[in-house]
């Protein structure tokens, strides 16, 4: 039932896990890329679904509340035939002390295949993916990573702008706590692109220009001439930690309108990974406009996450449901 | 870049010509100082020189200054006042009629009132208070924490284009070193001004003055130089991880000198001020329970005074403000420990301050550019000094005239002034304000 896996991704893809974007080649990055380009349009023309995942199990486990990340490898994975578990960690064992540690070795136990991990705690991930046996993809760990955001984000741009290599993509707003951020200058700048952060000082990692990025606290000169602006999410609580005075002031310097719009490139594109805060950081007139892509950045994200799970799934081989190690034994 | 909004200046007096002849020039800015005199037309100053000492120009309204001391106009950079709030402390009006009768043609008020000084509409009340009421330029700075309470910014990048000229904690310092942090660097990015009161409040607690024998002799509890010192070096080398401006309201010990000595030996845009009251009077002053003298941060000993008289003798302290802090009965006739801090200063203060020159501590030009270029550059005004087409604004002084102090002649509507009866040497007889003038000296005092 389980496809053979094709020996070019394990050569193209030769990774277990998804943890970060860093390290990532330019040659892996557009393998996957290609992979969910072909995804992306199989379903558009309403493709069936397939069965490279047929027999697997894949858990969500997710310790931060997502509706969409969780909704969209749900999605991704029963398009590609696998059994979907969501664990819903608010009533699990989590919630009555159990370690990060104990809960991985639990469910390694049951030997799923693939578990796809959302936590709050930067490195969690990393840490789970050391005591389990299966392959780990990490959805996000606090201020660290989200891997399949930037991928996605990178094949929306790449579908709507042909290419990416010298495209000058402005990422605007709270770099500090973002893992998108952190995830799209890795992948952008692996791609070629010049990458622009824009943020007030307070949220600014420190030494941000090291990330390699051109660094901007003036929001109309860094969105100057930009292909893609790409706009992240206030929390409330950084107004409360005095990280911002205000959504009223942020929005002012901030936020994305039409007046700073104005100054990127007439065909400029928005992006957004959602949720927005409109009238935060995004006026809602910007997130509706046509250059706005957010609603092909959720479509793109489960073309994305197919991608890297047919990837992935490359390395199973010693884990088909018929022929794991008996460790019980 | 004027950092206040034009609509609200002072109208200047058009089409008249007015000429200050046979004056004693003096300049800060550009080490002026000679005989001269001095032409204003359209409230700007149309020409100066020794050439204006004897010859009017036709048509112009003519001042003999009598060889008397010509100067740009004072600006002070910590005025209180009571309005809104406070009203029958002081308004607007009254404070800039003591600033006029002083030779202050330019106050910063302060935040602390009530409501406190933290948004944009309060910042507009100000300002259009003062245009209406007010006889010298008002600015005014505008709180750096919501409620002056230490814990959430303020819109400093709104507030600043609303018009605050720089931001301030008040009369309290920001204990919490993760806001202050977060404010140095968010102000950074708006290019605002940080002015902070350095005194660390648990530290110093409830302190009624400076520790030390005076204190312990009264029975009071003291507040440690240190308190002030510790605040004063963590607040630098914030600035120095976060860069932006950052200037100490008032220091008063000479360890805290050391500390901006060395920030600027490392050019960082550090710098600081002094009170009138720490220039000239000590702990020692306080006498027995003079709540009159009770004042924050709190007189320190003589030599602690002599450190700042140098410190604006050798540059080191930018500058010198009244912190004209008006108290009113209710406030200050109480025990030393329960009675209000701060002194009223407007009106003394460059009596107070020649003082200094008279007793040979500080050159009267080292002294006149620590209230008035410094303070113009430090809060990016285009007045303080005496140049062709900058602003007339003018002080007219006797450096000598001896005098005594009344506190029922002054007009502050409160009258708590550590001077009273205090002699003095020299006097204001003229100040202008855009080509008017706001305040003449009349010869004979009012009773």
């Amino acid at each position: 039932m389980a496809q053979s896996p094709t020996p070019k991704a394990l050569t193209r893809f030769p990774r277990r896990h998804l943890l970060t974007c860093e390290g990532l080649s330019a040659a892996e990055i557009n393998f996957l890329l290609d992979l969910a380009d072909k995804a992306a349009d199989h379903f558009r023309q309403g493709g069936p679904k397939r069965d490279v995942l047929a027999g697997r199990t894949l858990i969500n486990l997710f310790f931060e509340s997502s509706t969409r990340t969780q909704a969209s490898f749900e999605m991704a994975g029963k398009r590609l035939s696998a059994d979907v578990m969501n664990m819903n960690v608010a009533t699990s064992s989590v919630t009555k002390g159990e370690t990060l540690i104990d809960t991985a070795v639990t469910l390694n136990a049951m030997r799923p295949d693939i578990i796809v991990v959302r936590h709050h705690a930067a490195g969690a991930v990393e840490l789970l993916s050391q005591k389990v046996d299966c392959s780990v993809i990490n959805a996000g760990d606090g201020a660290h990573q989200h891997p399949t955001q930037a991928l996605l984000d990178a094949l929306t741009i790449r579908r709507a702008k042909g290419r990416i290599a010298g495209l000058t993509v402005a990422i605007c707003g709270d770099v500090l706590h973002s893992r998108v951020a952190r995830s799209n200058i890795n992948v952008l700048n692996t791609l070629g692109a010049n990458v622009r952060i824009i943020a007030p000082s307070t949220l600014l990692p420190s030494q941000p220009d090291r990330l390699g990025c051109e660094v901007y606290t003036d929001m109309w000169k860094g969105i100057e001439g930009a292909d893609i602006v790409m706009m992240l999410r206030l929390q409330r609580e950084r107004m409360e930690a005095s990280y911002v005075p205000s959504s009223r002031e942020f929005f002012h310097f901030f936020g994305l309108d039409h007046e700073k719009l104005a100054r990127a490139k007439p065909d400029a594109l928005v992006m957004h990974p959602g949720p927005m805060n409109r009238g935060v950081e995004i006026a809602s007139t910007v997130a509706d406009h046509s250059r706005s892509v957010i609603r092909e950045q959720v479509e793109m994200g489960v073309a994305v996450r197919m991608a890297v799970l047919e990837a992935l799934s490359a390395h199973l081989l010693n884990s088909t449901p018929s022929s794991g190690g008996d460790k019980l034994s | 870049m004027s950092p206040h909004n034009r609509s609200l200046d002072k109208p200047m007096s058009a089409g008249k010509a007015t000429v200050f002849i046979n004056a004693r020039i003096i300049d800060p800015a550009t080490n002026r100082d000679e005989p001269g005199g001095l032409l204003v037309k359209d409230g700007l100053i149309a020409d100066i020189g020794p050439h204006l000492r004897r010859n009017a120009p036709e048509g112009a309204t003519v001042v003999d200054c009598k060889g008397h001391v010509l100067a740009p106009g004072l600006i002070d950079a910590q005025v209180f006042t009571g309005e809104p709030g406070y009203e029958h402390r002081e308004t607007l009006k009254t404070a800039s009629h003591a600033a006029a009768a002083g030779g202050v043609t330019t106050m910063v008020v302060m935040p602390e009132t009530n409501p406190v000084i933290d948004s944009v509409a309060l910042v507009d009340f100000i300002q259009r208070r003062a245009r209406d009421n007010a006889l010298v330029h008002v600015h005014t700075m505008a709180a750096m924490t919501k409620g002056l309470k230490g814990e959430e910014m303020t819109e400093i990048g709104l507030l600043k284009r609303a018009g605050a000229i720089a931001f301030s904690n008040g009369k309290s310092s920001v204990a919490n070193t993760r806001v202050m942090r977060n404010v140095l660097n968010y102000a950074k990015d708006f290019g605002a001004l940080i002015v902070h009161h350095t005194e660390d409040p648990d530290l110093a607690g409830n302190s009624a003055m400076n520790s030390g024998e005076v204190a312990a002799r009264l029975g009071l509890s003291g507040a440690s130089k240190l308190s002030e010192t510790i605040t004063l070096e963590r607040d630098v080398r914030l600035v120095e991880m976060t860069g932006g401006r950052y200037h100490a309201a008032t220091i008063s010990c000479a360890e805290s000198l050391d500390v901006i000595r060395n920030a600027k030996a490392r050019k960082m845009a550090v710098t600081c001020g002094v009170s009138i009251n720490h220039l000239t009077l000590n702990e020692n002053d306080i006498g027995s329970y003079r709540t009159f003298f009770k004042v924050r941060p709190p007189l320190r000993r003589e030599d602690d005074r002599v450190a700042m008289v140098r410190g604006i003798a050798s540059g080191d302290i930018d500058i010198i403000v009244s912190s004209h802090d008006p108290q009113d009965a209710d406030t200050k006739r109480r025990p030393f420990a329960e009675a209000a801090d701060g002194a009223v200063g407007l009106e003394t203060l460059l009596s107070a301050a020649l003082r200094l020159v008279n007793a040979g501590e500080v050159t009267l030009l080292a002294l006149l550019k620590a209230m008035t270029i410094n303070p113009a550059r430090l809060l990016g005004l285009h007045s303080g000094r005496l140049v062709k087409g900058a602003i007339a604004d003018l002080v007219l002084f006797d450096a000598g005239e001896p005098w005594v102090v009344n506190k029922d002649l002054l007009r502050s509507r409160s009258k708590n002034t550590p001077f009273d009866e205090a002699k003095m040497q020299g006097r204001v007889l003229r100040t202008v304000v855009a080509g008017e003038t706001v305040y003449e000296y009349a010869g004979v005092e009012r009773t």
